[in-house]
């Protein structure tokens, strides 16, 4: 890896990204509309005393959903996107070495999609009135994490995918069951054995664990730490497997 | 000196198809190649596996003294590839500015290279918006800002009208002037009789390698359209076309 090749690459998906303004407005206003949803679907629901509001226990794991979706698609397009203009296959003749692309969409995307999470949960914090015992810093920092893994996942799955059709296939098969086995719509201790020990494998659980900790309590907890650090685990896994698929010869 | 690219008993395979088979080749250094052949012969995959993204089924390939698509070739050796490969979300100046830094150069060699492919006054557009022919000269400009020792061109002048072409060709023979090694594919036969050497390959096979004239005296015609159908013929004919022709 080499720290200027890896920096103009940053500078250049970025670029591409703000020559998008389309895109841009839709990354800004798309939670801010889903949160305003979810607000109004949940303001007339009883709280039970003691437990935090429907919307704040949802809308905090939104704030992690937004990213992770988002830049996983995001990317998986971006990467086909090289793959078939033929931009990738130039690249690997030039000294760009693969891991300076890899975390170049890394960083790049993973900055969009901290930006994003801000956004949201300055709408979230400061319009809904979304309460969580710990920082707004923590949840925000969860977030973009969630985005980080998203883009590594993406890069990953788009090795595997020759047309866009099979990109965004790519999308409920990695997606879905990660947002349905993460413990929002039904608690883990109540789900049957063999869905918890799906769920135990799925990263994404551990970062709505991590932001339920901070919603739940005031200083950062132990749990909150190792559940980060798992899904940080993930994604530099997810990173060496995509540098590994990436191969600089075909067929 | 040696030579720029020694390609010896090279055989790919796509597809379980065989497109390469058993081709000795080589290009000199500081004089521009032409590689010929009709649309399927084996063109682009020869490039592909000279700058080293194509798996080979066998033989060797060695470009600057070192085997293809070693990571010491990767700041060496330029390559275009036949479809514009260049960010259609940028600028013409964002993009080269770009290959330009992975080569470790500059704004300086940027606008030269811009200015080179006749670009220049497009710099600030997006390429998204360029006409095809002014794609794929921003995807040339591309190639050659590193300033490589080896230039690899699919296709540079398709979509290009009459001057640019002839301007291209002349920064071609500039390039080589100063000691780079050029090798540029087309299809275009009056584009044959602007290169040093010829490379004629047809159905995976090589069936020329030799200047213009001698590939002219070989086949004993002045057109090079004409000489070219002739030795395919007599390659057909599994006869011998002559000395030009050789039996690789």
């Amino acid at each position: 890896m080499n720290p200027r090749i890896l920096a103009v690459t940053v500078a250049r998906i970025l670029r591409q990204l703000r020559h998008d303004r389309r895109t841009i407005a839709l990354l800004v206003a798309v939670p801010t509309v889903l949160l305003t949803l979810v607000y109004y679907m949940y303001v007339d629901q009883p709280a039970v005393p003691g437990q935090p509001s429907a919307f704040d226990r949802i809308a905090l794991v939104m704030l992690g959903f937004f990213p992770f979706i988002v830049m996983f698609l995001v990317t998986s397009i971006a990467m086909l996107r090289e793959r078939t203009t033929g931009t990738l296959e130039r690249l690997l003749t030039t000294p760009l070495a693969k891991t300076d692309l890899l975390f170049g969409y890394g960083i790049a995307f993973g900055l969009a999609g901290a930006l994003q999470a801000a956004i949201a949960a300055a709408v979230a914090y400061w319009v809904f009135g979304l309460h969580t015992a710990g920082s707004s810093g923590l949840v925000i920092m969860i977030a973009a994490l969630n985005a980080v893994l998203a883009v590594a996942l993406g890069l990953l799955c788009s090795a595997f995918a020759r047309t866009e059709f099979q990109a965004v296939q790519f999308m409920p098969v990695v997606v879905a069951p990660q947002l349905l086995l993460c413990g929002l719509f039904v608690p883990r201790d109540q789900m049957a054995g063999w869905l918890q020990a799906i769920s135990d494998a799925l990263p994404l659980t551990y970062a709505v664990e991590a932001l339920q900790e901070v919603g739940a309590r005031a200083e950062p907890t132990g749990t909150m730490w190792r559940d980060v650090a798992i899904v940080a685990g993930a994604t530099v896994l997810a990173l060496v497997l995509a540098a590994a698929t990436l191969r600089r010869r075909s067929g | 000196m040696e030579d720029a690219i020694a390609v010896r008993g090279l055989v790919v395979d796509r597809g379980g198809r065989r497109v390469l088979d058993g081709i000795d080749a080589t290009v000199p250094r500081g004089s521009v190649t032409g590689l010929l052949g009709p649309s399927g012969s084996g063109k682009t995959t020869l490039m592909r596996a000279i700058v080293g993204v194509q798996v080979i089924t066998a033989g060797t390939v060695t470009v600057l003294g070192a085997p293809a698509g070693s990571a010491q070739l990767r700041h060496r050796v330029g390559y275009l590839t036949q479809a514009p490969s260049v960010y259609a979300d940028l600028t013409v100046r964002e993009n080269v500015r770009y290959f330009a830094a992975l080569h470790g150069r500059g704004r300086a060699e940027a606008d030269r290279a811009m200015t080179d492919v006749g670009l220049a006054s497009a710099a600030g557009q997006l390429v998204g918006t360029l006409s095809g022919g002014q794609r794929s000269r921003a995807s040339l400009a591309c190639a050659l800002v590193g300033e490589p020792e080896l230039v690899v061109l699919d296709e540079p002048t398709v979509g290009q009208d009459p001057v640019l072409r002839a301007d291209l060709w002349a920064r071609f023979h500039e390039l080589a002037a100063a000691g780079t090694a050029l090798l540029v594919s087309s299809h275009v036969m009056d584009e044959a009789a602007r290169c040093d050497r010829l490379l004629l390959i047809r159905e995976g096979r090589l069936i020329a390698d030799d200047t213009p004239a001698a590939v002219r005296a070989a086949a004993g015609v002045d057109d090079l359209d004409e000489a070219f159908l002739r030795l395919i013929r007599a390659g057909e004919a599994g006869g011998p076309a002559g000395s030009a022709a050789g039996e690789a």
